[in-house]
């Protein structure tokens, strides 16, 4: 009998995926010079499991880097090795890597070959390079060799290891030239055709990248720092300047060395390594894999019974108390207990925020370190939960802000130095509830939003701008398409899209972002959201004898107005003056033709409802309640339907239309 | 021409099956056929909730069990019989492809099964249908059913029931 492996391809992805994740949050968070080592032993777990289940599936390249991986960790955490940040760069590049790998496995995405032998050889190379240092005589692969680690020798020059893309030689020549300047530069070929220079300097690396983005582009560059603790392989000639023919051995030559060459401990280290893999099983085994669906069948359910139940409700009120008195306790227990169990349903939907909040360290440290920025990243209240759905939808934009504080926000090391502020920028994310709802916050120290700049953009783009206006207002102007007062265009932010976007996925989300900005001492950048996506404030409302539910989100008041107030712009349909101020006029009866109980304002009631910065008042027969609906999509069986945006049931087991306020007012 | 390809088709589609299963219903006085495959339940008719602006035949949605279900008045869509909602007013419940729709009719007859022979093709005359939409004719002793491709119906842009893309 064969087993379809290809069932459980998803179980190792998600694990995988899982595993991977808190590899990358634990590397991030390590302290190279006193590792914990409860911190290495979980990194070495979970490369270990990830080889395990890739060796299981017979993914060979994943279980090969995680391999060459787990034995340098092995080695590390038993303290044969010290971990320095090359080290550490050096896993997060293989998390890369590894995540690509996987990817390419289950999704089929394209594979950077390339870039998974390079992290191989480095990874071999570092395993190499301490195991051979006694000796002195460093290993022959070289890559990181010559550059053991990053400490700078007497003059306070250090020692970097430059890997250029694939670009023509008369680029490479250029370059090495120009570097040349900065200090002694080495050039060799890899195996892969590509030129890598090892170059010996005191200035920055961000000066290297800076003369190498005149040619290519930084992306593709891959530095690396070390010393010039020991002087160039004797076998690595010193003239490797003019013979680029020389080539330092293939790649694959030192992953199988290191291979062959870890794999006693490997073996040694066996009962240890089963000890441990208990410990994680019993941490494992208190949560379930569930999938999405199932749970959301759950919570349709259970929306179901609480519907059910409020129709029970509803029928025994009529009963006589006296008579009925041991039903209407029993009545009331259900309602209880439904309540509870819609509660408890509801949170497992609910994710905590560290979901979103832990991708940000690695990207930060990489923009940062791109843009030659010193940033440090704090996380508060990442166990705040939020709706699996919302958290989902909440990542791009909460990214594309993090990368715009990064980018905008937080000056340069010398600005800020001048600025009498600490070199390492700060920025904070943070979440917390807030009612029913949650406000997520990027906050960051830098510059601030310049007024000034905002302003005479919004003007030069014929945006109805003033002087006067209110620092909130002029904030909310970088929302607008097409707005970005960023300087230059760089890759990561300045084009202008983007924070229209961000606010449109917000809004869509039922959500609010405002800005707080000071001058000099930076920004803060607020998002609102429900909690949930799946329930909803709702005010019923009626018109004619129809029930439509507006969420409440949308209402600001509601009043009956007086009918001076209300008057009528030839061809444009009608306004209503409410406080000093003009509002167009919904007339929900005449958008939705249904017979109305009042046709003249005066005798409804208007709802004041704002969107979008647009104010509105509709015109309604009267109000019904306030309730939480469960939103029901009317999409999944039927089209779309104009000022519609889904559909609830009622407690007497109707249904009626949500309407869509902010198409509405538009 | 093309007409007759196509009938034969759907014809040859029903054989593989040798024989296949059809609800019978009546709409004013004539006797219609579906797949029984695509029904899902049936269910007395209930009130619904309007939605604004759509065409006259779709009467509303209703609650079916948590899911909101668009009901199709196919009397009115076909201009057959008199729309009139009484206790024995019947909605088909249909389930195609994963979408749920009711649709209103006089009355449900039986399940009749007919073979190979008893399909025959539908006369090229113009009927209230689409001739796109019929499978053919189902003779069963005197009775005759009208045998229609509920799916294609269903779906079709002319009904307006789902967005384009999705159908």
């Amino acid at each position: 009998m064969t087993i379809d492996m290809s069932q459980f391809y998803q179980v190792f992805f998600d694990e995988a995926d899982e595993l991977l994740a808190e590899m990358e949050k634990l590397l991030l968070d390590i302290d190279v010079t006193a590792p914990d080592s409860e911190d290495l032993n979980a990194i070495f777990r979970a490369a270990h499991s990830i080889k395990g289940g890739a060796a299981t599936f017979g993914f060979n390249d994943i279980t090969e880097v995680t391999h060459t991986l787990e034995s340098l960790l092995d080695r590390i955490r038993k303290g044969e090795m010290a971990l320095t940040p090359e080290h550490v760069d050096a896993f997060l590049v293989s998390k890369d890597v590894l995540t690509m790998l996987m990817g390419g496995h289950h999704h089929g995405t394209a594979v950077d070959q390339a870039a998974v032998s390079s992290v191989s050889a480095r990874l071999a190379a570092l395993s190499q390079g301490t195991a051979a240092a006694p000796a002195a005589a460093p290993a022959p692969a070289g890559v990181p060799a010559a550059c053991a680690a990053p400490v700078a020798d007497a003059d306070g020059n250090f020692c970097f290891r430059i890997e250029l893309p694939d670009v023509p030689q008369r680029d490479v020549d250029a370059l090495a030239t120009e570097l040349g300047l900065l200090g002694e530069i080495a050039r060799e070929v890899m195996a892969d055709k590509r030129v890598a220079f090892t170059l010996t300097t005191g200035e920055s690396q961000d000066d290297i990248v800076a003369i190498c983005s005149f040619v290519l582009d930084p992306d593709d560059l891959k530095i690396t720092l070390g010393s010039i603790g020991e002087s160039p392989p004797a076998h690595e000639p010193a003239a490797t300047e003019v013979a680029p023919a020389v080539v330092p051995a293939a790649d694959s030559a030192p992953v199988e060395a290191a291979a062959v060459a870890v794999a006693p401990p490997s073996e040694a280290r066996n009962p240890g390594r089963r000890a441990t893999d208990k410990e994680a099983g019993s941490q494992e085994s208190s949560s379930i894999r569930v999938g999405v669906e199932k749970v959301d069948q759950l919570i349709n359910l259970v929306g179901e019974l609480v519907i059910t139940q409020a129709m029970i409700e509803q029928r025994i009120m009529a009963l006589d108390p006296l008579i009925h008195e041991r039903l209407l306790n029993s009545a009331n227990q259900l309602a209880r207990n439904t309540r509870d169990l819609q509660e408890a349903v509801m949170s497992i939907r609910m994710m905590p925020m560290d979901y979103v909040f832990s991708r940000f360290p690695r990207m930060v440290r990489d923009l940062a370190s791109k843009l030659g920025k010193k940033v440090e990243i704090i996380t508060r209240g990442a166990a705040t939960e939020l709706d699996k759905g919302l958290i989902e939808r909440i990542v791009d934009p909460l990214t594309h802000l993090v990368r715009n504080s990064v980018d905008h926000g937080i000056e340069m090391p010398e600005q800020r130095r001048t600025a009498g502020k600490s070199e390492t920028g700060k920025l904070i994310l943070s979440a917390a509830h807030q009612g029913g709802n949650i406000v997520i916050e990027v906050t960051d120290d830098g510059g601030g939003l310049s007024r000034e700049r905002i302003l005479a953009k919004a003007m030069q783009q014929g945006l109805n701008v003033s002087e006067t206006m209110p620092d909130i207002d002029v904030w909310q102007l970088i929302f607008a398409p097409g707005f970005s007062t960023a300087e230059v265009v760089t890759d990561v932010s300045g084009r202008g899209v983007g924070m229209d976007v961000v606010k449109r996925n917000i809004s869509a989300m039922g959500g609010t972002v405002e800005i707080r900005s000071t001058p000099g001492s930076g920004s803060t950048i607020s998002i609102s959201l429900p909690l949930t996506l799946a329930i909803l404030d709702g005010m019923s409302v009626k018109v004619g004898e129809e029930v439509y539910i507006l969420p409440l989100g949308y209402v600001i008041e509601s009043l009956q107005p007086m009918a001076v107030d209300v008057k009528e712009i030839a061809g444009q349909g009608k306004v209503v003056k409410v406080r000093e101020e003009y509002l167009p006029l919904i007339l929900l009866y005449e958008l939705f033709d249904i017979e109305p109980l009042h046709a003249n304002p005066a005798q409804g009631i208007i709802v004041i409802l704002e969107a979008d910065g647009k104010k509105a008042a509709m015109l309604v027969d009267g109000l019904v309640g306030q309730q939480q609906v469960v939103v029901k999509n009317l999409e999944s069986n039927f089209r779309k339907v104009p000022g519609i945006s889904g559909a609830t049931i009622l407690g007497d087991g109707g249904v009626s239309l949500i309407l869509d306020v902010s198409a509405l007012l538009r | 021409m093309s007409y007759t390809t196509q009938t034969q088709t759907h014809l040859h589609a029903s054989e593989k099956g040798g024989a296949d299963e059809f609800l019978a219903f009546t709409l004013g006085g004539e006797e219609y056929g579906i797949n029984i495959l695509r029904v899902q339940e049936i269910r007395g008719y209930e009130p619904v909730t309007r939605i604004a602006n759509a065409p006259s035949f779709i009467k509303g949605v209703v609650n079916l069990r948590g899911t909101i279900v668009p009901i199709v008045d196919m009397r009115i869509k076909l201009g057959l019989g008199s729309p009139n909602y009484d206790p024995l007013t019947v909605v088909i419940i249909l389930n195609l492809a994963g979408r749920v729709v009711g649709m209103v009719v006089d009355s449900v007859s039986d399940v009749t099964t007919l073979s190979a022979e008893q399909l025959k093709p539908a006369p090229d005359i113009s009927t209230s249908f689409d001739s796109d939409f019929l499978i053919g004719l189902g003779t069963l002793g005197d009775r005759m059913l009208i045998l229609v491709d509920i799916d294609k119906l269903m779906s079709s842009a002319d009904m307006g029931l789902f967005d384009q893309s999705a159908a």
